[in-house]
C-alpha cells in the first residue's frame, strides 16, 4: 500500500520519466555486462580505493557519474530558475564559467604568472571572487534580460562570447597552472568522497530549502506563467527575473571553480565548453517545459546525471569517443520523446482503455 | 617655460633624426613578414618568441608580425598587406590546409617566396618550403625507445592505453600512426584509444574510465600532449595505480614542455618526445640559401629531442638512423621553451 502511495506521488511530481531514464540508461551496462561475460553488476560496484595521495577513497562508475555529473548539476540548478522566470536560457554559463575560473587562478597565482606552487593570495580570497565574479556576470545577464526586457537568448550572447575572451586577457593568454595542494581540494576528496559531490549536494539542498520554506520558488513560477499579471497582483516581476540570473551566475561560478581546481590550473579555452548544452538539456530531460513557469529542481538534477551517466556508459563499453555524440543523440532523442505530451497522452489513453 | 620648450623641440627633432636613420638603415635590412596562427597555448608563444628572436634587427631583419587571432581571414588580409608593403619573404604558419591558392599566386606574381611553417597547405604548391615537425617520427620514435626500453627491463608483453589529441589533428593522426606502426610489427596490444582532446581535464576523464574498465591489464599509457598526461597522473593516483620509471605503468608523453620535464625529472614520465615550436633557426636556414640562389628542400624536418632519465636513457634507431634519449637536468629544463 505504501509502496503505491510512493509510486503515485513520484508519477504526479513527474519525476518517475526522468529517474527511469536514467535507470534505462545505466541498464544497459547489465546487458553489456552480462553479454561480456562480467559480473552483471560490475558498473554499480562502490568499493573503497586506496589512492596515492587521499587514503581511502569511494570508487566506482557511479562515483564516476556522481562526481563529473557536478558542474552539469550545479549549472542546472541555476538554468531551472531562469527558464522558469524568463521562458529563455541562459546560454553564458559556459562561457561564465572559465571566466570565473580564470579570474580565481589568476588572483591565486598573480597576474603574468603561468605556473606556481603558491598562493599569491590566501585561497578563500580567490574562490570567493571567483564566485563574485560570476554573480557579477549574472548581474548583467539579469539587467538585459529583466529591466531592459531583451530576449534571454541574445541578452546571454553576449557573455557567451565575451566571458571566455575576458578570461583570456586576465590569464595572458595562457594556462596558468595553481599546484597547490589547498587549492586541490575542491575537485578531490574530502574523506573517502569527491568534494565536487559534496559541493553539489550542499547546493540543491540550500536551493531547495530556500525554494521550499520562502514563497520564491512560488513567485518565480507565477512570474514565469504571466508576468504581467503577477505585476498587478503585487510581484516584482522585474526584481524576480533578475535575482534568478545573479543566482544562475552564482552557480556557473561555483561550477567553474570546482572544475578549474580538478585540474589545478584555469585552462580558458576549455573549461565549460558546451556544458550550457548539457546544463539546458538537463532542464529538458528533467521534464521541464523550455517555455517557462512550473518548474521541478529535482527532475533538472537527475537530468544532469543523466547525460553524464550516458558518457560514463559510453566510455565503460569503449564506445569511441569521435562517435559517442551520435550514440548519445540517439538516447537524449528516445528520452525526450518518451517524456513528450503526445506520447504521454497516448499512454494515458491507453491506460484508461485498459481499465475499462 | 621658454627653456622647457626649446629643450623639449630639441629632443623631439634629435628623435625625429633618430627614426629618419632608422628608417634609412632598414632598407639594408632583410624585410619579413610573418602571420602566426594566435596565441593559444605556450607552445604557440615559444613559436613566436622564436621568430621574433632571430629575426631581429641585431640580426639584419625587419619583421612585420601579425597575430591571426585564428581567424583565417584575417590571416589572407595579412598576407595581402606584406604584398602591398613589398617585404623580401613571407611566413605563414597556416590556420587552415585550405583556400590558399588565389592568395600564393598573388605571392608569386609579386616575386615574394613564401615559407609554410609548423601546420601544411593542402591546396597549393606555390610556396618554396614546408618548415615543421615530422609527427610521424615522433610516433615512431615512442614506439621505438619502447621496444628498447622493455628489452632493457626484461618487459616481454605490452599492453597499451592511448589518450589521443583532438581526432583529425595533424598532430594526433602522425602520433598515432607511427606508434600504431611499431605495435603492429612487434605485435603489441593496443587495450583502447580514446581521445582527451589535447586537454588536462580530458586526459583526466578517459584515464579515470581507463582504470576501471581494464584494471590491472595494461602496463603502458601513451599521452599524445603533456597536458593530458597532467590528467592520466591524477587519474593513476586516484586508482592507486603507480607509475613512472619506477611504477607499474610506464607513462609516455609528447611535446615537452618545460612542466612535461619537471614530471620527467619528478619520475612520473617515464619518456617525452619533443615537438620542437622553434622554426625560426630552419626558416632563417632557408632564406640563406634563397639568398645565395640555392633550391631549399620542399619538406625541412626540424630536430627534436627525446627526454628521460638515465634509466630510460636506452639507444634506439628509427629506420636504421641511430637515436639518442637526452637526460633531463635542471639547465635542460631552464633552456626549454
Amino acid at each position: 500500500m505504501k509502496k503505491k502511495s510512493v509510486f503515485s506521488r513520484l508519477s504526479s511530481s513527474n519525476l518517475l520519466l526522468p529517474i527511469i531514464s536514467l535507470i534505462l540508461v545505466m541498464a544497459v551496462n547489465i546487458i553489456f555486462d552480462i553479454a561480456s561475460g562480467n559480473n552483471p553488476f560490475s558498473f554499480f560496484m562502490i568499493t573503497m580505493q586506496n589512492t596515492t595521495s587521499n587514503g581511502m577513497v569511494l570508487y566506482g562508475r557511479i562515483i564516476d557519474i556522481l562526481n563529473r555529473g557536478s558542474e552539469a548539476a550545479i549549472l542546472a540548478i541555476g538554468m531551472t530558475l531562469v527558464v522558469s522566470s524568463s521562458a529563455g536560457t541562459d546560454i553564458s554559463v559556459g562561457s561564465v564559467m572559465s571566466l570565473c575560473a580564470s579570474f580565481c587562478c589568476m588572483l591565486l597565482a598573480g597576474y603574468g604568472v603561468s605556473s606556481t606552487n603558491d598562493l599569491a593570495v590566501p585561497l578563500v580570497i580567490g574562490v570567493l571572487a571567483g564566485i563574485l565574479m560570476g554573480v557579477v556576470c549574472g548581474a548583467f545577464n539579469g539587467t538585459l534580460v529583466a529591466v531592459f526586457e531583451i530576449q534571454p537568448m541574445v541578452a546571454t550572447l553576449i557573455l557567451y562570447s565575451a566571458a571566455r575572451a575576458i578570461g583570456l586577457l586576465l590569464c595572458n593568454d595562457l594556462i596558468v597552472y595553481v599546484r597547490n595542494d589547498s587549492f586541490a581540494f575542491f575537485g578531490s576528496f574530502l574523506g573517502p568522497i569527491p568534494t565536487p559531490i559534496i559541493i553539489t549536494a550542499i547546493c540543491v539542498i540550500i536551493m531547495t530549502v530556500v525554494l521550499r520554506k520562502t514563497a520564491l520558488g512560488m513567485y518565480i513560477q507565477s512570474v514565469g506563467i504571466n508576468r504581467r499579471a503577477s505585476r498587478i497582483s503585487g510581484l516584482n516581476s522585474t526584481k524576480i527575473i533578475f535575482l534568478t540570473y545573479v543566482v544562475c551566475g552564482m552557480f556557473a561560478g561555483i561550477a567553474g571553480i570546482v572544475n578549474a581546481s580538478r585540474i589545478t590550473s584555469a585552462d580558458s579555452n576549455n573549461i565549460g565548453l558546451y556544458l550550457e548544452m548539457d546544463a539546458i538539456l538537463a532542464v529538458a530531460l528533467g521534464g521541464n517545459s523550455l517555455g517557462g513557469g512550473r518548474f521541478n529542481l529535482a527532475g533538472s538534477i537527475i537530468g544532469a546525471y543523466t547525460i553524464q551517466a550516458i558518457t560514463t556508459t559510453l566510455y565503460a563499453l569503449g564506445v569511441s569517443t569521435t562517435q559517442a555524440p551520435v550514440f548519445k543523440a540517439i538516447i537524449v532523442i528516445l528520452i525526450v520523446s518518451i517524456q513528450s505530451e503526445p506520447v504521454k497522452a497516448y499512454m494515458k489513453k491507453r491506460r484508461a482503455v485498459k481499465a475499462v | 617655460m621658454k627653456m622647457k620648450l626649446v629643450a623639449g623641440l630639441t629632443i623631439a627633432m634629435t628623435a625625429g633624426l633618430f627614426v629618419g636613420a632608422m628608417t634609412a638603415s632598414a632598407d639594408d635590412l632583410v624585410s619579413i613578414g610573418f602571420a602566426q596562427v594566435g596565441h593559444e597555448s605556450d607552445w604557440r608563444t615559444a613559436s613566436t618568441k622564436s621568430c621574433q628572436d632571430v629575426f631581429s634587427e641585431e640580426n639584419g631583419y625587419n619583421l612585420s608580425f601579425v597575430d591571426c587571432d585564428n581567424d583565417e581571414a584575417a590571416q589572407k588580409e595579412a598576407v595581402r598587406s606584406f604584398i602591398e608593403q613589398e617585404v623580401d619573404y613571407i611566413i605563414i604558419d597556416p590556420i587552415i590546409a585550405t583556400g590558399w591558392d588565389t592568395v600564393l599566386t598573388e605571392c608569386e606574381d609579386a616575386g615574394i617566396p613564401v615559407i609554410v611553417i609548423d601546420r601544411t597547405i593542402d591546396d597549393s604548391d606555390k610556396y618554396v618550403s614546408w618548415v615543421g615537425s615530422n609527427f610521424k617520427t615522433e610516433g615512431l620514435a615512442a614506439g621505438e625507445w619502447l621496444k628498447a626500453y622493455a628489452e632493457a627491463k626484461g618487459i616481454d608483453e605490452i599492453n597499451a592505453l592511448v589518450i589521443s589529441g583532438s581526432t583529425g589533428s595533424s598532430a594526433q593522426i602522425g602520433r598515432s600512426e607511427g606508434f600504431q606502426e611499431i605495435a603492429d610489427r612487434e605485435g603489441w596490444t593496443i587495450l583502447d584509444e580514446q581521445t582527451g582532446d589535447f586537454t588536462e581535464a580530458g586526459g583526466q576523464e578517459v584515464m579515470e574510465s581507463y582504470a576501471k574498465s581494464y584494471e590491472g591489464k595494461y602496463n603502458v599509457v601513451v599521452c599524445q600532449n603533456d597536458n593530458e598526461a597532467f590528467g592520466a597522473m591524477t587519474a593513476m593516483d586516484n586508482a592507486g595505480v603507480s607509475y613512472g620509471p619506477n611504477g607499474d605503468v610506464i607513462l609516455i608523453s609528447f611535446d615537452a614542455c618545460t612542466a612535461g620535464l619537471k614530471d620527467v625529472q619528478a619520475e612520473k614520465i617515464t619518456a617525452d618526445f619533443e615537438c620542437n615550436p622553434l622554426a625560426a633557426p630552419f626558416v632563417e636556414e632557408v632564406i640563406k640559401q634563397l639568398q645565395n640562389g640555392e633550391e631549399p628542400e620542399k619538406e625541412v624536418f626540424m630536430v627534436e629531442h627525446w627526454y628521460g632519465l638515465e634509466d630510460a636513457a636506452v639507444p634506439f634507431e628509427i629506420d636504421g638512423e641511430p637515436q639518442e634519449v637526452t637526460v633531463v637536468t635542471d639547465e635542460i629544463i631552464e633552456a626549454q621553451y
